[in-house]
């Protein structure tokens, strides 16, 4: 049995090592020439295990990569990263803002066979992206009912002006469809469904064991013609980061999403030429690393010493040598992926400049003292990727510079969230901030004020700021996209002008692939795609 | 009998120890910042306050702590290990479902640190101070110093990538879903690495104490009595020597029955097994207080029964001891 599986390793090889040879130039060329083939497993590595695996109820990528599979959203984005429909054909919004109608496209069944109807819209619309999904309950604040009139036609009705722009750059992640007849009886987050997913995608749901793997595999009945490709997809749950490096070197992974793999095994696999090693595809899924201020600190209501801390901070020293290819220089809390809404790099910023950081904090008032000390502060990374853990020990290094001692403290995921965004027992805290496609989406909950305590990933610093404020207001309900684009640069000049924010590295998921795969990393988004196009070569 | 009554004596005993131990996990949790709630917003990346609310309802977060624990205890009292929040199922389920692969992987290496640990100590034994024994010792030190996951790691680099013999991971090859002996054996070859990687630490030290007590009976008098009646030496290590210099091992194997279950996270968590410990690693993460606790309690379970064992086998080993208590 050994030997038999060690020469089928090493002819594959030769002959991944032959298509790669061809296509070393542009791993991402087109292959007109090849014919797709059908059939195969694909296996997918998959870090974090969920509480559940249907995108309707939770929006995050570790939901997506499995359930993307499986349910469809009403839009998606295209390779060039706009709005494009799947079970929806065309929408339609009124003049007002206040009704949006979409098409649905006929002739869709879920995988029991039942029709997918408007119904199943309505109910999702208004029992789960409306109640329970997160992202969603604040985008559909305002969704009063989804209207029916026959089985192919969904009317959304809101109370407030609803910029079309903005919910066709929400639904793509905010707008997966769940069965309502599935899902109508008994408690929705308790629905076995949760864990047995059944939607209109382009793979079927098999089989779950917690703590191993996810089987799905290929729908007969799929609506697109000729798709999908290949036989199964199997997630493959790997919690350990080198063991996973390890299981791709060995054949026994394809993939390894949303920067899964360590920044050391990522740049080495990315000199194999068994493997495509890339941001792209994950253009959708945007970071940026923050550096949230904690204004009830005295010392950090002073906009001068925000400065100064950003000025003290050598940023681009940081990612050549620490994040190398997979980070760049940010430039506000919108980054330069979101073509519809960056507003450039010409807003205040903040270049390293140790002497204008001393003179800032001079002129605020705080002194070098004993042992040149200004004053100390507290500083909570998050526990998500090693780049957090890294930045930190960086800020505390250049900080320490200016005389302005830092401590950190360390906690796991749930420690970390209830101590900055529910206590407030922070002075600095540093992230990510996930950008999703429109800053309403995601955004400006950084900087408005009112958010309520508890809610992570808001404004929990005590910013409070009434120019800040009106401009987000005014942004999330106009209906005009180039005014909206507009605001969100008064937007983003003003964040960088106060500063209650920072956020200096710009970051995109690195995605590790074998070079046998086609058809992948073509959308903005593809990780969280349903992959009805994807196959892999001999 | 007298075994059994003091075994069931101590049985009993262990009871109040049981729920001080899960009343202490408790507390200890609730000290840990963050409840299951913050856990499950950080891993879908977002939320809002209606959503965290509604989930800590959800959960049963919303009464205060020393009811939320009062809860606990009655529901146990009635055999009720709960509800997990992260798996969305009874935590019966989800430890009996994990029970398996932990108990095969303590085992199989249990044996084979036993086996192995018990031929080098006689070795080492008996060329006390020469070659075999430093090379023993020497090789012994090195296992016991290196950390099981670069262990793992290392293992998984020669034997799986380089000369592609053993799988890098995971309980059983799903590809192929394969029957009978064929599945058998596809878990065996899983759990081979595994095994071995979590087998060399315990078998280090199993090495040094069958060595030492071998070492400590072969100067005792009955030895010398065997030597004078003129048995050749192999008859004296195996019949008289080994049987009375195995007393510390075994009692050693039940005391580190529980600290297996512990030390297996590590390889569990490298070789992607789905096994107890990387359940109860995640649970703390995840804030999930019913899983954990039920993991305490069913640990708690398997570390009796192994000790209820090893008096058994102590008495067996050595008539005395029965006799004695």
């Amino acid at each position: 049995m050994t030997s038999s599986r060690f020469e089928i390793n090493r002819r594959t090889a030769l002959l991944t090592s032959a298509a790669i040879a061809a296509n070393v130039a542009n791993p991402f060329r087109a292959f007109a020439q090849e014919t797709p083939r059908k059939g195969g497993v694909f296996n997918v590595h998959y870090g974090a295990e969920q509480r559940q695996l249907n995108p309707s109820l939770q929006a995050s990528t570790g939901v997506y990569i499995i359930g993307g599979k499986i349910q469809e959203n009403l839009v998606d984005l295209d390779a060039e990263g706009r709005p494009v429909g799947v079970l929806a054909e065309s929408w339609e919004a009124a003049p007002d803002g206040k009704t949006i109608t979409f098409k649905l496209r006929k002739g869709i069944t879920w995988h029991d066979g039942k029709p997918f109807t408007s119904e199943d819209v309505a109910f999702t619309a208004m029992n789960m992206w409306k109640k329970i999904l997160n992202y969603g309950s604040t985008l559909q604040l305002f969704l009063t009912a989804v209207d029916t009139p026959d089985p192919q036609t969904a009317i959304f009705r809101y109370e407030r002006p609803m910029p079309l722009n903005l919910l066709l750059r929400a639904l793509p992640d905010l707008g997966y469809v769940s069965a309502k007849h599935i899902y109508e009886t008994g408690d929705i987050r308790q629905n076995p469904a949760n864990l047995a997913p059944i939607g209109t995608g382009p793979f079927k749901f098999v089989k779950y064991e917690r703590g191993q793997y996810i089987i799905a595999e290929r729908n007969a009945d799929y609506w697109r013609p000729n798709a999908p490709y290949l036989d199964r997809i199997v997630w493959k749950v790997i919690t350990d980061r080198a063991a996973a490096a390890a299981q791709m070197e060995a054949g026994e992974l394809h993939y390894s999403p949303f920067s899964g793999l360590t920044i050391s095994d990522m740049a080495r696999l990315g000199k194999d030429k068994r493997f495509i090693v890339s941001t792209k595809g994950n253009e959708g899924n945007a970071r940026t690393n923050t550096l949230e201020f904690n204004v009830r600190r005295k010392e950090l209501s002073d906009v001068k010493v925000r400065r100064a801390i950003a000025h003290a901070i050598n940023v681009p020293f940081f990612i050549e040598n620490f994040l190398g290819d997979f980070a760049k220089l940010g430039t506000g809390p919108i980054p330069s992926t979101s073509t519809d809404f960056y507003p450039g790099a010409d807003t205040p910023q903040y270049p390293y400049d140790k002497a204008k950081a001393a003179a800032l904090l001079d002129e605020a008032g705080y002194k070098r003292g004993a042992g040149g000390t200004r004053f100390s502060v507290k500083l909570l990374p998050a526990p998500w990727g090693e780049d957090i853990s890294l930045w930190s020990t960086f800020i505390q290094q250049s900080l320490g510079e200016v005389g302005i001692a830092v401590e950190i403290v360390r906690n796991d995921g749930g420690g970390f969230l209830k101590q900055v965004y529910d206590e407030h027992a922070f002075d600095l805290a540093t992230g990510w901030h996930q950008y999703r496609n429109d800053p309403a989406v995601s955004t400006t909950v950084w900087y408005r004020s009112g958010q309520p305590k508890g809610a992570p990933w808001t404004n929990q610093w005590g910013w409070d700021d009434a120019k800040i404020d009106k401009i987000i207001d005014d942004a999330a309900t106009e209906v005009d996209p180039a005014k909206r684009k507009a605001l969100y640069a008064d937007f983003v000049r003003e964040a960088n002008t106060e500063l209650p924010v920072w956020m200096p590295i710009e970051q995109i998921f690195v995605t590790v692939i074998t070079a046998k795969a086609r058809n992948h990393s073509n959308t903005p988004r593809w990780g969280s795609s349903s992959w009805h196009d994807l196959w892999l070569s001999a | 009998m007298r075994i059994l009554s003091l075994a069931g004596r101590r049985l009993a005993a262990s009871i109040p120890t049981l729920l001080l131990i899960l009343i202490g996990v408790f507390l200890l949790l609730q000290l840990a910042p963050g409840d299951t709630v913050d856990a499950m917003m950080a891993q879908m990346g977002g939320g809002d306050a209606a959503t965290a609310r509604e989930l800590r309802r959800f959960y049963g977060l919303d009464v205060s702590v020393p009811l939320q624990l009062a809860n606990y205890l009655w529901r146990l009292v009635r055999l009720d290990l709960g509800f997990s929040a992260i798996y969305g199922k009874p935590v019966a389920a989800v430890i009996l479902e994990r029970l398996p692969p932990t108990l095969l992987l303590m085992t199989s290496a249990l044996s084979f640190a036993f086996f192995f640990g018990l031929v080098f100590g006689v070795i080492a034994a008996r060329g006390v101070n020469r070659w075999p024994d430093t090379l023993i010792s020497t090789v012994g030190l090195i296992f016991y110093a290196t950390p099981s996951f670069w262990f793992g790691l290392m293992a998984i680099v020669v034997f799986s990538i380089y000369l592609q013999w053993l799988p890098a991971g995971g309980f059983e090859d799903i590809s192929t879903a394969s029957t009978g002996l064929w599945r058998v054996l596809d878990i065996a070859s899983h759990l081979v690495l595994p095994s071995l990687t979590l087998g060399l630490i315990f078998l280090a030290i199993y090495l040094r104490i069958m060595r030492a007590s071998m070492l400590e009976v072969l100067n005792l008098d009955f030895v010398r009595t065997a030597r004078a009646k003129g048995l050749d030496e192999t008859r004296i290590i195996t019949r008289h020597v080994l049987r009375n210099a195995l007393l510390p091992m075994v009692t050693l194997i039940g005391l580190q029955a529980g600290t297996m279950l512990g030390g297996s996270v590590v390889v569990e968590t490298v070789f992607s097994l789905p096994g107890l410990g990387r359940l109860a690693y995640e649970s703390v993460v995840q804030r999930d207080l019913n899983t954990l606790l039920g993991i305490v309690f069913v640990s708690a379970l398997l570390v009796i029964a192994v000790n209820f064992i090893t008096d058994l086998l102590y008495a067996r080993l050595d008539p005395r001891i029965a006799a004695e208590s």
